[in-house]
């Protein structure tokens, strides 16, 4: 009964959304009080009807009842009870559900936290959430409802993907969502803004918060999915330029074009009309990347259920949310021109270069990503684009955009004068320099010139992040969120830059056969294999080695990598044995028996790999800590009225 | 103001390749290979006794072709599959190296293992594209008669192989 409760709370919540969207946007364009009133409320009602239907499919799971189709393909009784849970979004049908959640959730909270904000431009904001609302729940009754019976009931399930069966997969999904459909907040503000017409540097500080946050969400999942592809599919490979990692990458690299964008909006009260495109573009990437996921277009390891009449379904939802966004802009954003002008260096200048190396960088993914596909499309044959393109695509906009970073940083708006900061900054380039030497040299030994330009680039943007705040520190001056915040987000990238230059310039791997009581070698230590026996899994039966690790006759660690098999699915998965120091990964995987009780074995060195990640989540950090700013809270009073006349063009 | 159209003309054209992109669904639409014969090769070997590959070696009996590259993720992804279907030795599995380096092919299945009793090297892709081949990984089954039976496109794994190919092979025997 619970899961008939459930579609028909789905049905009511989709139902909410329309009211919502039009008493929000009615209730505004008319200023009509109770309306815009009314649009709150048709709000919580929405999320509550989504959360009871979300909850009633995860009972399903919990209590596995085989008789919801859904549950019997991606479940099993011998399933561990934390998957079981999570499997409710293991599939297409239930993470759009969660996909519905999340955005009912934003929603909330953008009707919570709205206070300091004009109750016109939420009721709009609201409004447009509504109908992104409608069109998911619609997608979802439509065409990929997880509340379908089997009938007769199954008798077990499927069971779970093995590769799924993780930890990372109970986080990383939500996280994307959440940071996919929080980018539908900037979104909402651009087309409130444009219905409006008026689009102002408190606007940008309305939006710049959600943006951050939307951005965090984003960092962590991307990183979390590395981090997962990392270990679980057991290859020690960190990113692979797949379709859909390129798919989440793409609105990343526009939602950070978009937070520099905004700080020049909300500063300078520039790039307006950039800006407005920029969130209509972030929220349509975040779109366009389901689209490429769901609909079979492109081939992806991710492809989990690619069908054509859902991909329609995307594909028309991408026509009118985008198409509707961008012919309004067409028609709106001449208003938002501005003359006011800056220097050719000045800390404007150098946001602009930045916005056009990422979203170029963008271009360059997206073409790489599609171009097999507009090949096919025109009959011009196939083709097919592996990293190789990718990787030095990324790296060509990439270099620059770190180069500039460090004097970037500090540029003065308007007119940038490094007298203060000239010194320093070329001080600190000279660091950078004999400290990229002296680790490709001395540390790691000479590996390519790319490796110690990575290397002096990383120093240099990490020491540069710091010098502000240490300044100030020093100076005792006072410390904003904002400050803070960029000089960490900042630091993460250099970090991050650094893990990368080492992990690809060093990293190393043999592949060997080694049976109980046999040692191998790779950089500097030594592998043991010390037992091999079976284990089984609760559902699952594997194959365990354990392999010790020493260093010159010091035990460093013992291992236990697996192979499993998973006994419904029956596909074999590879479990890797890590050794983690802060400075370096050792990685043992198994490969197949190759008889006689000797194994086939990767075993792989990788310095300073948890960097890339360790920085990505430092980046995350450094958006949250920004977004905590005190300005976003207090409500703004008397720079509205100033303000407010530069946001239409004056006449 | 036409420079601010140029955002919704561009989705527009995206639009429109994604529209074309769809109807051209791999998934969906059945190869035109199939029930065909399949389509002749001879090409160096990777690795392997023989010095050249060619489907005249494994003419009248079933055989299982495989696209992989070694940069391609996929492959990766259902390799182990390979290997155990191979394990099985209920049909052979010939490896089409698709636009790839010889050099990295051969590290790969000295590493990872090497399910196919043969593996040819399509450097330029010409035999893929006799083969309709879209993307790696597809795999294809061809019957006895030299027919293409079927095509997977997709990571391959046990289960499929139970579901889809076994019966094509036992309906034939």
């Amino acid at each position: 009964m619970t899961v008939e409760l459930g579609h028909f709370a789905l049905i009511l919540a989709f139902c909410l959304t329309l009211p919502q969207a039009f008493f929000g946007l009615a209730g505004a364009a008319w200023r009509k009080p109770h309306w815009m009133a009314l649009t709150r409320n048709a709000v919580v009602g929405h999320f509550v009807l989504t959360a009871i239907a979300f909850v009633c499919l995860m009972r399903a799971f919990y209590l596995n009842d085989f008789s919801v189709l859904y549950v019997a393909q991606n479940s099993n009784s011998e399933l561990p009870t934390m998957y079981r849970l999570a499997a409710t979004w293991g599939a297409h049908e239930g993470s759009l559900l969660l996909w519905l959640l999340v955005q009912a959730t934003w929603t909330l909270a953008v009707a919570a936290f709205s206070r300091s904000i004009p109750e016109v431009v939420t009721s709009r904001v609201l409004g447009v959430l509504g109908l992104i609302s409608a069109g998911f729940a619609l997608f979802i009754l439509t065409t990929s409802s997880p509340f379908e019976r089997l009938w007769p009931a199954a008798l077990d399930g499927r069971d779970l993907n093995p590769l799924l069966q993780d930890p990372g997969l109970i986080i990383h999904p939500p996280m994307q969502y959440t940071g996919y459909i929080g980018l539908s907040v900037p979104f909402a503000f651009a087309i409130a803004a444009m219905l409006e017409g008026k689009l102002d540097s408190v606007w940008a500080r309305w939006v710049r918060p959600w943006t951050n946050v939307a951005w965090v969400f984003l960092t962590c999942g991307i990183t979390l999915g590395s981090w997962w592809a990392y270990y679980e599919l057991g290859w020690g490979g960190w990113w692979f330029w797949d379709a859909v990692e390129n798919a989440s990458f793409m609105p990343w690299l526009i939602a950070t074009a978009l937070i520099h964008s905004l700080a020049v909006t909300e500063k300078r009260g520039l790039f307006k009309s950039w800006t407005l495109l920029l969130s209509i573009t972030a929220f349509s990437l975040s779109v366009l990347g389901t689209f490429l996921v769901r609909s079979g277009v492109v081939e992806s390891v991710h492809a989990f259920a690619s069908d054509p009449t859902r991909g329609l379904f995307i594909l028309t939802f991408l026509a009118v949310c985008s198409g509707s966004a961008l012919a309004l802009y067409a028609w709106r954003a001449p208003l938002f021109r501005t003359d006011t002008g800056f220097a050719p260096v000045s800390r404007e200048s150098v946001l602009l270069i930045n916005n056009v190396l990422l979203v170029g960088a963008t271009l360059l993914i997206l073409l790489g990503t599609l171009y097999p596909m507009f090949l096919d499309a025109l009959d011009l044959g196939k083709i097919s684009v592996g990293p190789p393109y990718f990787n030095i695509a990324f790296l060509i906009p990439m270099l620059p955009m770190l180069l500039l970073l460090a004097p970037g940083m500090h540029a003065g708006w308007k007119r940038a004068s490094y007298e203060r900061t000239g010194r320093t900054l070329v001080l600190l380039l000279g660091v950078a320099i004999v400290a990229g030497l002296v680790l490709s040299l001395a540390v790691y030994g000479w590996h390519s010139v790319m490796t110690t330009v990575g290397f002096a680039l990383a120093v240099w943007i990490g020491l540069a992040a710091l010098m502000d705040p240490v300044s100030r520190l020093i100076r005792k001056q006072s410390l904003s969120a904002s400050i803070v915040g960029m000089s960490v987000a900042h630091l993460g990238l250099a970090l991050f830059v650094l893990g990368v230059a080492t992990t690809e310039s060093y990293r190393s791997e043999t592949d060997l056969s080694l049976r109980p009581g046999q040692t191998a070698e790779l950089s500097g230590f030594q592998f043991t294999m010390t037992k091999l026996g079976e284990v089984a899994g609760p559902n699952y039966d594997a194959i365990e080695s354990e392999i010790r690790v020493t260093r010159d006759g010091e035990e460093i660690a013992v291992l236990h990598p697996q192979k499993r098999t998973y006994r419904v699915q029956k596909n074999p998965m590879t479990e890797a044995g890590i050794d983690s120091r802060w400075t370096r990964h050792l990685l043992v995987s198994m490969g197949s028996p190759l008889g006689d009780g000797a194994w086939s074995l990767r075993l792989q060195y990788k310095p300073m790999v948890q960097f890339i990640w360790f920085g990505a989540f430092t980046m995350a950090l450094g958006g949250l800590i920004a977004a905590t700013d005190r300005r976003y809270r207090s409500r703004v009073t008397a720079d509205a009225t100033v303000s407010t006349t530069t946001g239409v063009k004056a006449a | 103001m036409w420079r601010y159209l140029i955002p919704v003309g561009l989705l527009a054209a995206l639009l429109a390749f994604f529209f074309v992109g769809l109807g051209r669904d791999k998934e969906t639409l059945p190869s035109p290979l199939i029930g065909k014969p399949a389509p002749q090769f001879s090409l160096p070997s990777v690795g392997g006794s023989s010095p050249t590959v060619s489907t005249s070696d494994f003419a009248g009996r079933p055989y299982v072709l495989n696209v992989w590259a070694t940069w391609c993720v996929g492959c990766r992804q259902e390799h182990e599959a390979l290997l155990e279907i191979a394990s099985r030795g209920e049909v052979p599995i010939v490896g089409l190296n698709w636009k790839d380096d010889m050099q990295l092919a051969l590290q790969w299945l000295q590493q990872l293992g090497n399910p196919y009793v043969a593996t040819a090297f399509d450097e330029e892709g010409r035999v893929a594209i006799d083969w309709g081949v879209y993307g790696a990984p597809e795999t294809f089954l061809v019957d006895a008669s030299g027919k293409v039976i079927h095509k997977h496109v997709a990571p391959m794994t046990v289960e499929i192989w139970e579901r889809e190919f076994l019966p094509l092979l036992k309906v034939r025997e």
